[in-house]
């Protein structure tokens, strides 16, 4: 057996490396933890708000977690373009809450006006989704794998900038909600009305979702199609419709969470997808890529980590203003699991490499 | 009506509602309006209305044609086709416009500007409406002709619009290179020259000129390539050396006669090709989708700034010229350590990876955790330039040190500098992508689980890939960092990377003459016109869909680059020798 | 002296068990097939010599290392090479390129060579473009070195992978389905071209094959797998009259039944192949 000796240091190396990192992440996060709890910087209102702000945001990732697991699923591509979709059923949101708003309709009903805010972000995002899945996807389907990649890379760029020069670069806000500002008295700790809106509609929304795919007819087909298009197709599934379906569908989460997103921070721009979507992503692969309630758990954890996170471990250890490093914790997980747990925390090996 | 031509007009009016479409969306994103205020030809036709006019030609264009295997339709009926599909497209625009003189499109769609329907109506307001409609019928059937002429016609038609297109647009090289040619008469570029673009003497003098040459070169051009296919060997080889030659004279004394803007986007164009060409060996060689490239660039840049600024944040001060080795070997080393952990991962998960990496190092650089360090948000500032000569002792703090020498402040110095390294670093990438390693890159891009099979270590040569490519990179941000001066953390964006991913898709994947060409045209046209970088992002999406869906191989592919530079390789046909035999 | 020895070598996917306790021996420098019908687990037996996939149970030695844990570019390194059910070459390489990675294993420039273009590293690619050439001579494709893989006529794309393989100095080649869409013509030439690889390079060979008259044609040792298991192993004769092969095969509907009581002679007219 010829194994010479670079080899062996190169191994060597990746070995040490990888278990360098490990240890180097864990300690950053226990000690940090251990010292920040003995500091008392925070009280527990103070932790309890950064919580719940994550359970929120986390469930808007969760939502749009959803596209990307699905499509993955069925197509095993990344869906670059996802973030694009999250956008624009934000902007789509929003010149309806905007009219309604200034119109007073949105004071008046404020249930029914926000419904149809959503519903129209969910319109808007199926509607560019089944636009890039055509015209970018389709054709490609049998390409290699780099390909539609590179499409969908294009596709998000495109995207991004078709809606900057339609809307212009700059950041619009939603309406206030009079209804949802303020805070309600939940156990006597004051918790933002925003955050538990936007938390209970995710949730509903997403088991509304999973009873699709779980129980009705097109979510079988759709899980059949995610297991072997071709079997799929003898059984006189159309693949294609699935497929279309299966963007939508993922789409109008997406277009949800966007509206949602931009309820909680009052803001569209046409670059706010990017970051939201790598964290998507992230709790996709968290929770097991192809893996429907995987991804609505990893958005959840995802969200609190990223929340609490800034505060828990890196403030302990005396960086100073962490918040800027909030997103790198992000990129941190989703590098970490990409690397040691590609399958997930509950998920299925749809990651390995084909030997 | 015969089904053929039932289903002819049935393809012409969907052709014409996507024409119609296309035209509608370059209007509301803003293309229309923008590239309205530059002008082809002088008070005719602006770079807007080009766009539209190219949108109404293609539908006839796409409409008039006919796959193989369909029946022949006779051309008066495509013409036709072609006038329908033009005239649906113009409907739609039409349509557009009476909306908008009914509803304020504005509030929603920013673009839906006066401006922009004062180009739509051509400056006769609702009346224009029916312009347009005559407009896009016209050139519906223009396009639908072009389509069905035959191509001793056809050929020269098109290339002479081209030809009004290209000069046009680059009417700001061409003008001054044509006045520099002594004899010519300065009037002459007054006479054909407008502003920004051509007169419409001068437009009608480029398409004669143009569609004249193409005629001849299509008539007699066949006997003039046979005539020099016939010439030894070493003249074709001759010529292809004066060939380059004339290019490399071209390009050394550039920055003489322009001014020093050119030569900054030549700068800039030399950087990208470098970090290019370390990509296409990372992507284009190996297959590696590495969306973090631009971690090796910070790499390499801040290594030069922190090695020799005089500002607050210099570790030490050492010359340009030591301190780039040591920026390479930097970008080169990091490359492993980021390479080694993403190297078992499969393409996508390879993409969002490193992707996550490259927005690691942007955070971390522009953090004040590490702003002790790395100078944070402020950045690194006060890096000295490269001197030819001796450099004086660090004074002090903020103090940029003599140069006792040529000392290359400024674009048109560095200009050299960024060439020679262009050069040196393809000279490099070419020889890698002859030799065993170049060849175990390809067999993996292609086909990995074959070419471990043939017993190429994996790991190694991946990681070899990327460690190789950083090192381009980090050079590439080297040579960056000082032509700035100053380095933030704010521009080691993901957008630097992708930027580098287009140049190579679009060029052409594996190839280095692709890298070049993909460099020319994706930062040069966004540098030298500033309307196209507003709308830069959109064309690079628009391009990177687009050459997935035709042309994966890229504008100059690297298959092609194998079959003209290979043509050296002996073959003989000697004795049916057996190979030699295992041992 | 057995020049590979497989010991219940079993290779299971999920619940499927596509090779079940297998033993396997194949002498030096002999030819020796491996039949059944599709399914049958022969191309997973080839992944798991070759280390694409890792055998579950059992064992492998290859000149008496064991192979079954290693990585594939070390077992190649050992010796062992092989083609593709479906043609796998790099198709957008030329010819000749795909020879020169065959020859990957012994070259040993390195790359700082190959950029300074030091005369080591020219030496060994003028030799290493030489013995391509000889390679290319030898599949009978001289002179079109330099067209793309995917450009090339079938039966050529078939006589180049076997090339690139043959560039590896293999001790052992693995043939898999080497005359798929041959016509006979092109099948008797791939039947000398095999014998050739034995007698003139010394090579052990092990064959895929479903056209019956290669198989009993040119084997010294036959072994038969159905789902996974070996029913029979023998010589052409034997297997021939092997009433579990003939039941195996009949039992799929295929047609080599009737064939099955003649004597083995390559004058036999092709089969119906069971595809």
């Amino acid at each position: 057996m010829r194994t010479t000796l670079t080899e062996k240091i190169g191994e060597v190396a990746v070995a040490v490396f990888l278990w360098g990192f490990r240890i180097l992440v864990v300690s950053v996060v226990i000690i940090g933890t251990i010292l920040t709890i003995r500091e008392g910087k925070y009280t527990g209102v103070q932790w309890i708000d950064f919580i719940v702000f994550g359970i929120a945001r986390g469930s808007i990732y969760a939502m749009i977690a959803l596209g990307y697991t699905m499509v993955y699923g069925i197509l095993r591509m990344i869906n670059f373009a996802h973030s694009e979709v999250f956008m624009s059923g934000a902007f789509g949101g929003y010149f309806l809450a905007n009219a309604m708003g200034q119109s007073g309709f949105l004071d008046k009903y404020p249930v029914l006006g926000l419904v149809a805010a959503v519903l129209v972000g969910m319109l808007v995002s199926a509607g560019v989704a089944l636009l890039v899945e055509r015209i970018a996807y389709r054709p490609l389907r049998k390409a290699p794998r780099l390909v539609p990649l590179i499409s969908a890379i294009g596709a998000s760029f495109f995207l991004q900038y078709t809606f900057r020069g339609f809307f212009g670069p700059g950041i619009y806000a939603y309406p206030n909600v009079k209804v949802l500002s303020g805070e309600w008295n939940i156990f006597g700790i004051g918790i933002l009305k925003m955050q538990v809106v936007v938390a209970v509609a995710a949730f509903i929304m997403m088991a509304v979702l999973y009873t699709i795919v779980m129980r009705t007819k097109i979510g079988k087909a759709m899980r059949a199609v995610s297991e072997n298009k071709d079997v799929a197709a003898l059984m006189g599934i159309d693949v294609d419709g699935i497929i279309v379906a299966t963007f939508g569908v993922g789409a109008a989460m997406a277009g949800a969470a966007g509206v949602l997103y931009a309820l909680m921070f009052r803001q569209v721009n046409f670059f706010m997808g990017f970051t939201p979507g790598i964290k998507a992503f992230t709790s996709a692969v968290l929770g097991g890529i192809g893996n429907v309630p995987g991804a609505m758990v990893g958005g959840i954890v995802l969200g609190i980590f990223e929340s609490i996170g800034p505060a828990l471990f890196l403030d302990g250890l005396g960086i100073i203003r962490p918040y800027q490093l909030q997103d790198a914790i992000a990129y941190i997980m989703l590098v970490m699991v990409l690397l040691f747990r590609p399958s997930g925390i509950v998920g299925e090996k749809l990651t390995t490499k084909k030997a | 009506m015969n089904k053929q031509l039932r289903l002819t007009f049935g393809k012409a009016v969907r052709t014409g509602l996507i024409g119609g479409i296309v035209a509608l969306f370059l209007c509301l994103v803003g293309i229309v309006e923008i590239f309205g205020k530059r002008s082809l030809i002088e008070g005719l036709i602006s770079l807007g209305h080009v766009f539209l006019f190219l949108s109404l030609l293609a539908t006839g264009f796409v409409t008039a044609s006919r796959k193989s295997d369909q029946a022949p339709l006779g051309r008066l009926w495509l013409s036709l086709a072609g006038t329908i599909s033009g005239a649906v497209a113009g409907i739609v625009l039409a349509l557009f416009m009476l909306l908008g003189s009914v509803i304020n499109i504005r509030a929603m769609f920013i673009h839906a500007s006066p401006d922009l329907y004062k180009i739509l109506s051509f400056g006769r307001g609702m009346a224009g409406v029916w312009l347009l409609l005559l407009v896009g019928a016209a050139l519906g059937a223009l396009g639908a002709l072009i389509r069905v002429l035959p191509s001793r016609i056809q050929k020269p038609l098109m290339q002479g619009f081209i030809g009004i297109l290209l000069v046009g647009l680059f009417a700001g090289l061409v003008r001054p290179l044509l006045v520099a040619i002594p004899g010519l008469p300065e009037a002459l570029g007054r006479y054909l020259f407008g502003q920004t673009g051509l007169t419409q003497g001068g437009a009608l003098i480029t398409f004669i000129l143009i569609a004249g040459i193409v005629a001849f070169w299509s008539a007699r051009g066949k006997t003039v390539q046979a005539r020099v296919a016939k010439w030894p060997r070493s003249g074709q080889l001759a010529l292809r050396w004066v060939f380059f030659g004339l290019a490399g004279v071209l390009a050394l004394t550039l920055p003489l006669f322009s001014g020093p803007f050119i030569a900054q986007v030549i700068v800039l164009i030399s950087l990208n090709i470098l970090m290019g060409l370390g990509l296409n060996i990372t992507l284009g060689f190996a297959g590696l989708l590495d969306l973090g490239f631009v971690a090796f660039f910070a790499m390499g840049a801040y290594t030069v700034g922190l090695l020799t600024s005089y500002g607050e944040y210099g570790l030490a001060h050492i010359s340009f010229w030591a301190v780039v080795p040591i920026a390479i070997l930097v970008a080169f080393m990091v490359g492993a350590f980021l390479g080694l952990p993403v190297l078992g991962m499969r393409g996508d998960y390879l993409a969002i990876a490193t992707l996550g990496f490259g927005e690691i190092v942007r955070l971390l650089a522009g953090s004040d955790f590490l702003g002790k360090w790395l100078g944070g948000p402020q950045g690194v500032i006060g890096i000295q330039k490269p001197c030819l000569g001796i450099l004086g002792p660090y004074v002090g703090l903020g103090i940029p040190r003599v140069c006792h020498g040529l000392e290359l402040g400024g674009p048109k110095e560095i200009y050299y500098l960024a060439i020679i390294c262009a050069i040196l670093v393809a000279f490099v990438a070419s020889r890698l992508r002859d030799s065993r390693l170049g060849r175990a890159w390809m067999a993996i891009r292609e086909d990995e689980d074959v070419a471990e099979a043939l017993g190429v270590n994996l790991i190694q040569t991946k990681l070899l890939a990327y460690m190789l490519g950083a090192s381009f990179a980090g050079l590439s941000g080297a040579i960056f960092g000082t032509l700035v001066g100053s380095i933030f953390a704010s521009s080691m964006q993901l957008m630097v990377s992708i930027n580098v991913v287009c140049l190579i898709i679009v060029g052409g994947m594996g190839s280095i003459p692709g890298v070049v060409v993909g460099a020319l045209v994706l930062i040069g046209l966004p540098e030298a016109f500033r309307e196209f970088s507003e709308y830069r992002f959109l064309f690079y999406g628009a391009a990177l869909i687009v050459m997935m869906l035709v042309k994966p191989g890229g504008l100059w592919p690297s298959s092609i680059v194998q079959r003209e530079l290979h043509l050296d390789v002996k073959n003989d046909t000697g004795p049916n020798n057996a190979p030699t035999s295992a041992d | 002296m057995a020049i590979l020895t497989a010991n219940k070598v079993t290779k299971r996917f999920g619940g499927l068990v596509a090779v079940s306790s297998l033993d396997f021996e194949i002498e030096k420098k002999t030819i020796a097939s491996i039949i059944g019908p599709n399914g049958a687990g022969k191309t997973t037996f080839f992944n798991c010599i070759t280390g694409f996939e890792k055998a579950n149970e059992g064992e492998i030695l290859f000149d008496g290392t064991p192979i079954h844990n290693l990585r594939t570019d070390h077992i190649a390194h050992l010796g062992i090479s092989r083609t593709y059910q479906n043609i796998r070459l790099f198709a957008d390489m030329t010819a000749l390129e795909n020879i020169l990675v065959g020859q990957h294993l012994h070259l040993h420039a390195s790359w700082m060579g190959a950029i300074l273009g030091t005369p080591g590293t020219r030496r060994e690619e003028t030799k290493a473009l030489d013995e391509a050439c000889r390679l290319l001579n030898f599949i009978e494709l001289s002179g079109k070195g330099d067209l793309l893989a995917r450009n090339l006529p079938y039966g050529a794309q078939r006589r180049l992978e076997i090339a690139r393989a043959l560039a590896t100095k293999p001790k052992l080649l693995l043939l898999d389905e080497p005359t798929a869409g041959m016509n006979p013509r092109e099948t008797e030439e791939m039947m000398a071209f095999i014998r050739r690889l034995r007698d003139e390079l010394e090579i052990t060979i092990l064959l895929i094959e479903h056209q019956m008259r290669v198989v009993m044609g040119i084997s010294q040792r036959i072994t038969v797998l159905d789902y996974g298991v070996k029913i029979a192993e023998g010589t052409a004769v034997e297997i021939q009259n092997n009433p579990k092969v003939i039941e195996a095969y009949l039992g799929r509907g295929s047609v080599v039944g009737s064939r099955a009581t003649q004597p083995a002679s390559s004058s036999m007219p092709a089969s119906t192949t069971t595809r």
